[in-house]
């Protein structure tokens, strides 16, 4: 089970975290302090008792200062956005379609320079007020047959912003209208910042607008005798440029990336796949699901974060397909890759060994980059997610236990159904058996909390403020979040990593991604500035008191 | 609505594609940074604060908080009121603000939240909670997305904050208020040097010096220092003069012009002073304030200027330049280009603004012949389209125009906001001579490195 806190500094050790809670807790007003203290987790895992329960995905506290973003930003920003030949309308006024314009690190490559690669532009109606009074469905409708004319692409979407769904513009119809007059495919997502919570509502209404209107619409099987999709890698900093490296080196074919580096075409091929594999669960585990229901494709979870967790999740890839060849390729290429990872691995461990750690972000990344900092004798005591659910901290088994409340309520659910004619079981029963009793698992996310230590501290959505808190308290060697903490967290001293931007370097993912992580984490918690705050007049008010009496 | 196309008969695009403005509240936000001690705070979906704060703190490489009061879909429908004052109430409650600025998003504007009524019944019914966190003022102001851009934001909110809190308390003698609109901190800081030189006490108001660019330092703050004090805020009333940039301003959204109805506070309004002839127009009228004449300090830095255009004139005279961004730094900088000899091809702002054509005549009509083509309500779509037959040598705008340099294999001299390819931007300096004189070197250089690139032989004499 569980190991005490080996190897971290002394005085981290000696801090009490129920003390800590209190202390974050203190400044809150009652009713807000109740519902914090249920977001802030002492870690307990070693008793092989029931997980802690932490509180998830629920409302933000006004005024908090939340490191959270809204719907849209999940559904055209995070889901959407990477993809480069779907010319993506935002209907709405000029804001959200500027600050979703090229501000994420999501890298993609076409093949020529004939292909369509809408990456570097943004797309707005530019509602005006008369349209907020009159509606906006004829400036929409507009917009699109510009963007047709101009660009002539595969593939139109349209994203909701607030008002749309306030004045009833009904972009859904507006689309099926241009969608039969123009021929291509056109569709909306109904993505209206205010709904749900988060950005995690708005991966949710991505996925099924996906699914509903692109994945099975290209019946065309590739070549490759290992088939698989990669789910939840949006390829930040070129993390999936790396993985499909090594991904070719063993012969394993990536159908479709759900969506860094990815295409219209591949979307709509994705059901052709053996294997789903997850990388991000918070945002793609709908269309996991829905792939699985539909089409029986089985999924697994993952994880290209960390040297050895890529080395297992290739592993368990070449296990699905029980084929010796491919086990044999896969143990040749970790084994190539490995040595110069060793070998830098143990070169930046020497400087920083039992160096303390703490990540706020995302949905996924708080949990994987701790593997990361494991690699180089790194310590994570505190962690936390932006937007994701209770199974995310917890694992899937307490998926059954999961209240949903009034604004989960409302987004939508698909019903969906095995396809009559390509639904195919990827597995036979007696097969899935086999592997399961040889202790393979399906469906299987293990959560955060699993894999930190007791009394670590695990804070949902944190706020600026207990970020401040947790600096003044444990004064990490290094605290990871997103650019909106990024300066904050330097002007106290500690060094800061994002990792929603990598803070313009990556990639991050698989062996090279491991080897750049190293070198930059030894960089900047090895960093001399700090030293350099303090003044020499500063440091020696005795040299200023002499001049003045001389 | 249809587009203002002034010199081309095509039919306008009815899409913006890649946008050449931001939305109105980013432009309150920063407004409200310049305050002391203040917050700014968002009504509506918190996608808005959190976007907006990536887009503000990339820029400036420093911490922005900005509060939400995260309006859900049942907010949408009864209305943010609760929302609102629960987290006014939790603001107050973390920092010791001296100011929470309110600004309006699309969806409280569409909605129909009353936020001054709502601000107003806050005062009333959390009164002991006010009391008990020092009494914090709070601005309210109306800026919807949907209409104007970030430059409309900031300046209504600058406006707000004069017509809620300026009154006329003693001032400090010989007060003069400047309202400098949307400069940069370096540029602030500048300010302030110039008009305490000629021995008056200036409140700038906003004041993003300090807030927007803090030094590290061993004490973290969490609420940066810096900003307009309130206290000078409030003395406003009693100064001896206002004078406020922008030949781009409205009548409507002018501080000063609050500040002279209630409290006949003279106020003298000029063009932003980017340049030599914007600068000796800003230079004259503080000489006439002040009953002191320039001094000499800046009458050596005016003949440095003076005398590095001769030197420059070379590189510069005849090059072709296409300007884009807000509308008064757009006007400043077609001012400096003119007198240098550079000709601009396009001038560009993003939103609609009935002074921008006039303006642009009038600091180009001494020296060129014909008014350059000026657009308002524009994006860099249009841009492209307008300056592909143009032939410019030369980009100056935000880090948005990068596509179209690149494209056309010319350089971008990065100012305005924003600009997120480049390290500095806290830094930049455009105004005055010191001002005018940076902005010169860095054109006259970016020409020189496109020569020099260009040339086959590599040169290293130019």
């Amino acid at each position: 089970m569980k190991a005490l806190n080996k190897n971290l500094p002394l005085e981290t050790e000696q801090i009490d975290p129920q003390k800590v809670k209190q202390e974050l807790l203190k400044k809150y007003p009652t009713k807000v302090a109740r519902k914090r203290a249920k977001q802030i987790i002492v870690n307990k895992v070693s008793d092989g008792q029931e997980m802690p329960e932490i509180g998830a995905n629920t409302r933000t506290i006004p005024g908090i200062i939340t490191q959270r973003g809204c719907t849209y930003a999940g559904c055209k920003g995070v889901i959407m956005g990477p993809t480069r030949d779907i010319v993506n309308i935002t209907h709405g006024p000029i804001g959200c379609g500027f600050y979703s314009w090229l501000t994420r690190r999501n890298q993609t490559r076409a093949d020529g320079p004939e292909d369509d690669n809408f990456m570097t532009y943004c797309f707005s109606t530019d509602m005006q007020e008369e349209n907020i009074v009159f509606g906006g469905e004829k400036k929409l409708r507009a917009a699109i047959q510009e963007a047709y004319d101009i660009f002539k692409p595969k593939a139109i979407s349209i994203f909701s912003t607030c008002p749309v769904g306030l004045i009833g513009d009904d972009v859904h119809s507006v689309a099926r209208e241009m969608k039969e007059k123009l021929g291509i495919n056109i569709f909306g997502f109904s993505c209206e910042g205010y709904k749900g919570v988060s950005q995690s509502a708005g991966h949710h209404i991505a996925n099924n607008g996906i699914f509903k209107n692109v994945v099975g619409l290209n019946d065309n099987v590739k070549e490759g005798k290992y088939k698989i999709n990669l789910l939840g890698e949006y390829n930040i900093g070129g993390d999936g440029f790396e993985i499909d490296r090594i991904l070719n080196d063993c012969e394993i074919t990536v159908v479709s990336t759900f969506s860094g580096n990815s295409t219209y075409d591949q979307f709509a091929n994705a059901h052709t796949a053996d294997l789903n594999t997850i990388m991000c669960h918070r945002s793609i585990n709908y269309v996991a699901e829905m792939l699985e229901t539909k089409f029986g494709i089985p999924w697994i979870k993952i994880n290209f974060i960390g040297a050895q967790a890529t080395a297992k999740s290739l592993r368990k890839i070449a296990n699905y397909f029980e084929n010796e060849e491919l086990k044999q390729r896969v143990e040749e290429v970790i084994a190539r890759e490995i040595t110069e990872v060793i070998k830098v691995r143990d070169e930046v461990r020497a400087r920083c060994e039992g160096k303390v750690a703490m990540l706020f972000v995302g949905g996924s990344r708080a949990h994987h980059y701790q593997e990361l900092f494991k690699e180089i004798g790194m310590k994570t005591i505190s962690a936390g997610y932006e937007f994701a659910h209770r199974d995310d901290y917890e694992g899937r088994e307490v998926l059954p236990s999961i209240k949903i409340d009034a604004d989960s309520r409302n987004i939508e659910e698909l019903e969906i159904h095995p396809d009559p004619e390509r639904f195919r079981p990827r597995k036979t029963d007696e097969q899935l058996k086999k592997l399961q009793d040889e202790g393979f698992r399906f469906k299987d996310y293990d959560g955060m909390m699993r894999e930190m230590s007791d009394r670590s501290l695990v804070i949902d959505d944190i706020s600026q403020y207990e970020s401040e808190q947790l600096i003044e308290i444990y004064k990490p060697a290094i605290f990871c979040a997103g650019i909106k903490e990024k300066y904050a967290i330097q002007k106290k001293g500690i060094p800061m990593k994002q990792l929603h931007s990598y803070d313009s370097g990556g990639p991050y993912a698989g062996f090279r991604g491991a080897i750049n992580f190293y070198q930059e984490i030894d960089r900047m918690v090895n960093s001399q500035v700090w030293k350099h705050i303090k003044a020499p007049w500063q440091e020696s008010p005795e040299l200023a008191a002499k001049y003045a009496c001389d | 609505m249809k587009k203002k196309r002034l010199k081309t008969e095509k039919e306008p695009y009815v899409a913006t594609t890649d946008s050449c403005k931001l939305c109105a509240p980013l432009g309150a936000c920063l407004a409200f940074k310049g305050v002391e001690a203040s917050v700014p705070f968002l009504h509506g979906s918190q996608g808005c604060a959190t976007y907006m704060r990536r887009y503000v703190i990339s820029h400036f490489r420093e911490p922005v908080d900005i509060a939400s009061s995260s309006l859900g879909e049942k907010h949408a429908v009864y209305g943010g009121g609760p929302n609102l004052k629960l987290g006014l109430k939790n603001v107050m409650s973390k920092y010791n603000c001296g100011l929470i600025g309110v600004a309006t998003t699309c969806l409280t504007e569409t909605i129909g939240d009353d936020t001054s009524r709502l601000v107003k019944e806050f005062r009333e019914e959390f009164s002991e909670v006010t009391a008990g966190h020092g009494n914090p003022t709070i601005v309210n102001v109306s800026t919807p997305s949907y209409a104007g851009s970030h430059i409309d934001g900031f300046h209504s909110a600058v406006r707000a904050i004069v017509d809620q809190v300026a009154s006329n308390v003693q001032a400090f003698e010989n007060t003069l208020n400047l309202f400098p609109g949307f400069v940069s901190p370096a540029d602030t800081r500048y300010l302030k040097e110039i008009v305490h030189d000629f021995g008056l006490n200036p409140v700038i108001l906003p004041d993003i010096s300090e807030t927007l660019d803090a030094p590290a330092a061993s004490e973290y703050e969490k609420i940066p220092s810096g900003g307009t004090p309130i206290a000078s805020i409030k003395s406003m009333g009693s100064a001896s003069y206002s004078i406020e940039f922008g030949r781009c301003l409205s009548d409507a959204m002018s501080a000063s012009n609050v500040l002279a109805d209630r409290f006949n506070v003279p106020s003298r309004k000029l063009g932003t002073p980017i340049g030599l002839r914007e600068t000796d127009i800003f230079m004259n009228t503080l000489e006439e304030i002040s009953c002191r004449k320039v001094p000499i300090k800046y009458e050596r830095e005016r003949g440095r200027l003076i005398d590095s255009y001769v030197d420059g004139h070379k590189y510069v005279s005849g090059k072709r330049a296409v300007i884009y961004g807000d509308p008064d730094t757009v006007v400043g900088l077609v001012s400096f280009l003119t007198e240098i000899g550079i000709i601009p091809v396009l001038c560009a702002t993003g939103a609609k603004n009935q002074y921008f054509q006039t303006a642009i005549k009038a600091v180009t009509e001494d020296i060129l012949e014909e008014t350059p083509v000026t657009l308002d309500n524009i994006d860099f779509f249009d841009i492209e389209e307008t300056a592909e037959k143009l032939a410019p040598d030369v980009l100056l705008g935000s880090s948005k125009g990068y596509k179209l340099a690149r494209k056309w294999n010319i350089p971008l001299v990065r100012l305005g906001f924003p600009i997120h390819d480049r390290f500095g931007a806290q830094r930049i300096c455009q105004l005055g001579y010191k001002g005018t004189q940076d902005l010169f070197d860095i054109t006259v250089n970016a020409l020189i490195q496109a020569t020099q690139d260009r040339s086959p032989i590599g040169y290293t004499y130019i």
